[in-house]
This record gives C-alpha cells, structure tokens and sequence, in this order.
C-alpha cells in the first residue's frame, strides 16, 4: 500500500517528458544517440545544399556501415568483459585474402572448378568463416587460458594477422570474385528490389507486433506492473515507421541508366519514355548487418550465455564464485568476434571485387569507436548492440558527410578523432549524473 | 583426564558437514593449517579470529572457491569432492560473501538465478519466471523492496544484502555460509537478519556464521570454534564458555576449560 502511494508520489513530481520516459521505458542515452544522428544528418544536409538526405546516398550510407556495425556487434561482448581487440582489422584482412584466393585460384586451379559454379562462394565463405572462428579461438585461448591481457594478445594479432595476409600471395592483390560472392557487397544487383524489400518490411512490423504483445501478456501472467496501452501502441507505431521509412528510402533509389539498358536489353524489355524505374531495395549487406544485429542482440539479451558476459563484466570474481566458468566465456567471446570479422571481411572484399592485403586496415578503430559511441562502458558491464551499430552508422555519417562537404581527409580524421573524445566525456558526464 | 565433566559439543547423530583436517597454504604461507570442524542440523556454528586467522579461507574451501591441499569434507556423511562453487552449490551448501558477491550491472532477479537461471522451452532465458520468482523471495525478506528493474549498483546497501541473502535461501539450502552477514547494516536490518537465522534454524539449515561482533555470536550460535594463525584454538558450546573466555581464546589462544582444545591451542606446560 505504502510503496504504491510512494510511487505515485514519485510519479507526479516527475514532468510531462520524465512520465513518458518512465511510461515507454525508453533508453535517454539511446535517445540522446538518435538526436545526435539526426542533428549531425540535417546539418551536413544544409551545408551540402541538400546533398545528404537523398535515397541514393542514404542507401550508400547503410552499405558503407554495414562491415564495421557487424564488427561493432562483438566488440560490445569483448569490451562489456573488461577486453579488447585491436586484431579485428587485421583478421578481415587475412580472411578476404583467404576467400579471395580460395575462389578466384585455389579452387580452380588446384580443385579443378568451373567459374560460375555455385560451391565456389560457398566453399570460399564457409572457409573464411571457419579460419575466423579459429584465429578467434586462437586468440581467445591464450587470452582466457593463459592469462595474458587481450590488449597484447590482439596487439601482437594485429601486426601477424596483416603480414599473414601479406604473405598470401606477397602481397598481391587477387580479382576479380565469383559473380554470386559479390552480391555480399551490395550494388544494384547485391539488393533484393523493391517488392522483397516491401515483405521484409511487413514481416518485420509484424514481429515487432508480436513481440510486444507477448511481453505483454508474459507480465499479465505474473501480475507485473505494465506499460500504459498508449506507450505500447507509441512504441509500436515510431518502429513500424522507422523499418517502414527505411524500406521506402531504399526502394526509393532506382537504378542507375546503364544497368537498367544492360538489364532491358537482356530481358527484351523496351523502355518507356521517361527510363524505367527499377528500385535497388534493401541491399544484400545491409540485410546482412540486420540480421547480425539481431542475432546479437538475442544472444545478449536472451541467453544464458549473454548473461555470463555482462555478469563477468560486471564482477568477474561474483561471476565465478556462482560457478561461472569464466574462462570458457571469454574464449567463446572472442570466437564470435572472429567470426563477425570473417562476415565482414566477405561483404568488405565483395564490395571492392577483390581481395587485398590492406583490406580492413585501421578498421578496428572504426570498430572500437563505435561500440564506445554507442555506449558500451570501457569498464566493462555494459553496452548495447543496437547501441554499437548506431555509433558505426554515426561515425560513418560523419565521415561521408564530409567527403560531400569536400573536406580534406586530413582534417576528417582531426574531426573524427575529436568526435570520440567528445562523446566518451559526454557519455562520462551522463552516466555520472543518472 | 581429571576434569570433572568433559565439554559437552557434540550432538547425536550424523554431522551435515564434518570437515577433516583441512590444510591449504598461498605461497608457502599455510591459511589453514589441519583445521576440524562440523555442523550439525538446525545449528548454528561462529567461527571466530582476528584478521587473517584463516576463517574465511577454511569457509572458502567448504564453497568451493578455493580447493584445498589436504582434508576430507564430509557431507552427512558421505565423503564429498568439492572442488569449485558449483560442485558446493550440489551439496546444498550456500554461501553469502562479505563481499556479496553480485554482479553489480544487473537487476536482482539475474543476480538470484545467476548461474542457474531459469530456462524457456526454447532453451532462452526466462526472465518472467525469475522476477516472479525473485519477487517471491524478496517479498519475504525485505517486504518493501520493489526496485526488481535496476541493476543492484544502484540499491542501498541494506537491499543488496538482502539480494545475497535471497540468493543464498532461494535454493533451498541445507547448509548456509554467512560471511559478516551484518557488516553492512543498520541496527534494524541487523536484527532482521538475527531472526532469519533463527527462522532458518528452525528449518533444520545448519548454519555458519563467521563475524566479528561477539555479541551476536552469543546470541545467534549454539557453538564457537575459533582459530589463530590458521589453525583451531578450541570449540565450545556458547552456554560452556563465557564471552571473556571466548575473547582469551581468540587473543591469545587460551583454552578455557568449557572448550575442546584444537591443534592451536595455548600448550600449557605439563
């Protein structure tokens, strides 16, 4: 009785925007992330006279986040476990020199494929994939089991794994890629169209339905406080208008002239006065991300295993003494970061259309970056994964935001650079005042 | 020999644990040096010392966080292997840390069901559940605690003490460790936790209590065993010995009549 009154109290002294805070349960440092987003995409939209918030660079934007958000994902695991991994630009470059070889000559030449056959993209994906779930375990081990700090560990990944991919093919770059592995990096031909984009909208909102009427009737079945009915339907409405909006910006973008008279001629298709207006959609990489993401974030949220890290992070001593094995944790954490750099590496070397040993160089600050910008305290315990993406989306705002602005890339990096501190001290004042 | 009633300590029946001659040492320091001592059901055990006497390091090897060089534990009688938390958790044997122990970033449900979570059909975490669950069990604790959302950094100290102990009861445990349950709180909480303990008693929990403050030994436990320099001065029932006794065993070893002597014990020239 007392404490419902206390709460009501509670509730009244707190303003119009502080009960609808508390109402929709929303994140205010996730919040504070969007406005930044969206402050910095309208101001490089009015400097750039109205350059930036168009479908086709918005659409290049997903695209070009894509590699370092997948990245971004495991780096929150690493960091919310109080480590670090600085082999993450290192390992994409070695496992796109791996692809890149065993599809383009290993294959062929030793294997004796045809060119165009299906197993090739698969046999070269499977492998990248594989090498890095055991340059991650490999990592992992000698981190988790022989004790020695994953800043070094990674350190020393970070020089061996780039002379690795050096040593490939000494330094030789190998192109082009299958024709099917390159969907990976996007373009007008790595994207699913306009209709496939609709439907992936659809069943997305229809998830997001389910899933908030589920956890709805999940408290109803304890007896839980619940949101208020208008929070549920608010929350709802701004998520099916956020995929929705993103799903018509894509199929906004329309393919470029020559490839829809390519495309015309080989079809037999004539076209109409005017062009013919075929809509890229949702690009393959980006899809990819998306589904990374939420991967991750079922792995963080919803697992047992999720929930060692964060508690590991947390207090790694508490973690143990509940009968965690800690150690097993980490070496599965940095596994994951392999493989995520392996998925990365594929869409990075599809994109380019070739594999080279300085693919991915200087990544693993990207990637640092925008797990800290999106949240994830270097103190370990905590961090978001859709947090880490948004951070990779923002620095990768910035960043093309000023190629259209037609600034010199060195003082993109002072601006970059300075960004990240500003952030971090932001995210410092914030977490000490709540 | 010529005593005229020898110290009665021991009760009837099968001890819920017996603990052996438990020897461990860090770097050539033995902690607990050849150590003995058993809890029987329903009981309450203090073990007492200064700083470094080794009494958190022996309850520590009883939870599994530390693994002993030499000793046998029993556990009702039967020879038990313990060798990390979750072997001791198998046994019933639960325990709540001076330090506490939780994981300081997550809500107090996560920390209840930490490393034994409740599980869906689907092999996913069951969050419902634990809160429900969790709320049950605090409910009976700490009635006015309603902060089931936030990670319990940001609860008092009482409320966090309150979550160690729920995680400690919440698996039905036959044998409790509290290591300095009270340090952390006020009066009241303090006399909250006095009567969970005699609750638990009542139970049939077997109970070992390691604190500094001898008043509430006296109150709470049945029987003292305390050690210096790692190993065992004596034990005695609370009613054989009186508190300045107690505090001559603990200060300088002395061995009052009312007590079993241990391997540590004051050697009196014969």
């Amino acid at each position: 009785m007392t404490d419902t009154t206390v709460d009501r109290a509670r509730a009244a002294e707190l303003g119009a925007l502080g009960r609808f805070l508390k109402a929709t349960e929303l994140d205010t440092r996730m919040l504070g992330m969007v406005g930044a987003l969206l402050v910095i995409w309208i101001g490089i939209h009015i400097l750039s006279g109205g350059l930036f918030l168009t479908p086709r660079n918005l659409w290049n934007l997903s695209v070009q986040t894509s590699s370092v958000a997948i990245m971004a994902t495991g780096m929150v695991l690493v960091i919310v476990m109080r480590n670090i991994d600085l082999s993450v630009g290192s390992v994409e470059g070695v496992v796109g020199m791996i692809m890149g070889v065993a599809q383009a000559e290993f294959l062929i030449r030793v294997l004796g494929f045809q060119l165009g056959n299906p197993w090739l993209w698969i046999i070269a994906l499977a492998a990248g994939v594989a090498l890095g779930l055991l340059i991650g375990a490999f990592q992992g081990f000698i981190i988790a089991y022989m004790e020695v700090p994953a800043f070094i560990v990674t350190l020393g990944g970070l020089l061996v794994w780039r002379g690795m991919a050096w040593l490939i093919t000494s330094g030789r770059t190998v192109a082009p890629l299958d024709a099917t592995f390159q969907l990976m990096g996007g373009g007008p031909r790595g994207s699913i169209g306009a209709t496939a984009s609709w439907i992936i909208g659809a069943v997305a909102c229809a998830a997001v339905a389910f899933a908030l009427l589920n956890g709805r009737s999940q408290r109803k079945r304890f007896h839980f406080p619940l949101r208020p009915v208008w929070a549920e339907v608010f929350l709802g409405v701004v998520a099916c208008a956020v995929i929705l909006g993103a799903v018509w910006v894509a199929n906004s973008y329309p393919w470029p002239v020559g490839i829809v008279r390519q495309y015309a001629e080989k079809n037999g298709i004539t076209i109409p006065e005017g062009g013919l207006f075929i809509a890229h959609g949702i690009a393959i990489p980006v899809l990819m991300a998306v589904v990374v993401g939420i991967v991750m974030t079922f792995i963080t949220k919803r697992t047992r295993f999720g929930r060692y890290v964060f508690a590991i992070g947390g207090n790694p001593e508490a973690a143990s003494l509940a009968g965690i094995n800690t150690r097993w944790v980490t070496m599965k954490v940095f596994m994951i970061m392999g493989v995520l750099a392996a998925i990365s590496a594929a869409i990075s070397s599809a994109r380019l259309n070739a594999s080279t040993n300085a693919l991915g160089t200087l990544d693993e600050l990207l990637v640092i970056a925008a797990a800290v910008i999106g949240g994830t305290s270097l103190a370990g315990g905590s961090g978001t994964v859709l947090g880490a993406m948004l951070g990779a989306l923002l620095m990768q705002s910035l960043q093309s935001g000023m190629v259209l602005l037609g600034i010199d890339s060195p003082l993109q990096s002072i601006v970059v650079g300075a960004v990240l501190v500003v952030a971090v001290w932001l995210d410092t004042v914030y977490r000490k005042r709540v | 020999m010529a005593e005229k009633a020898a110290p009665q300590t021991h009760q009837t029946g099968t001890p819920l644990i017996d603990m052996r001659n438990i020897s461990i040492a860090f770097g050539g320091i033995r902690a607990v040096d050849d150590a003995s001592v058993d809890l029987f059901p329903g009981e309450v055990v203090a073990l007492l010392g200064h700083n470094g006497a080794g009494k958190s390091t022996l309850i520590k090897i009883l939870s599994g966080a530390y693994k002993r060089d030499a000793g046998e534990i029993f556990v009702n009688g039967d020879e038990a292997s313990i060798s990390n938390p979750r072997d001791a958790k198998k046994y019933g044997i639960e325990t709540i840390y001076q330090t506490l122990a939780l994981a300081d970033n997550v809500d107090a449900a996560a920390n209840l069901f930490l490393g034994r979570e409740l599980m869906t059909g689907w092999g996913t975490l069951d969050d419902v559940a634990m809160e429900a669950e969790a709320r049950r069990v605090m409910g009976r604790l700490n009635p006015r605690f309603q902060r089931f959302k936030e990670p319990v950094v940001k609860l008092s100290g009482g409320q966090r003490q309150s979550v160690a102990i729920a995680r400690a009861i919440l698996f039905n445990a036959r044998i409790l460790i509290m290591d300095e349950p009270t340090a952390a709180l006020g009066p009241q909480e303090t006399a909250q936790v006095g009567e969970l303990v005699k609750q638990l008693k009542a139970d049939g929990i077997g109970i070992f209590l390691i604190s500094h403050d001898i008043h509430d030994v006296f109150e709470l436990a049945d029987r003292v065993c305390v050690m210096k320099n790692g190993q065992v001065v004596g034990t005695a029932r609370t009613s054989d010995v009186t508190q300045d006794e107690v505090l001559g065993m603990i200060i300088l070893g002395k061995c009052p009549p009312g007590a079993i002597p241990g391997p540590g014990a004051l050697k009196i020239a014969a």
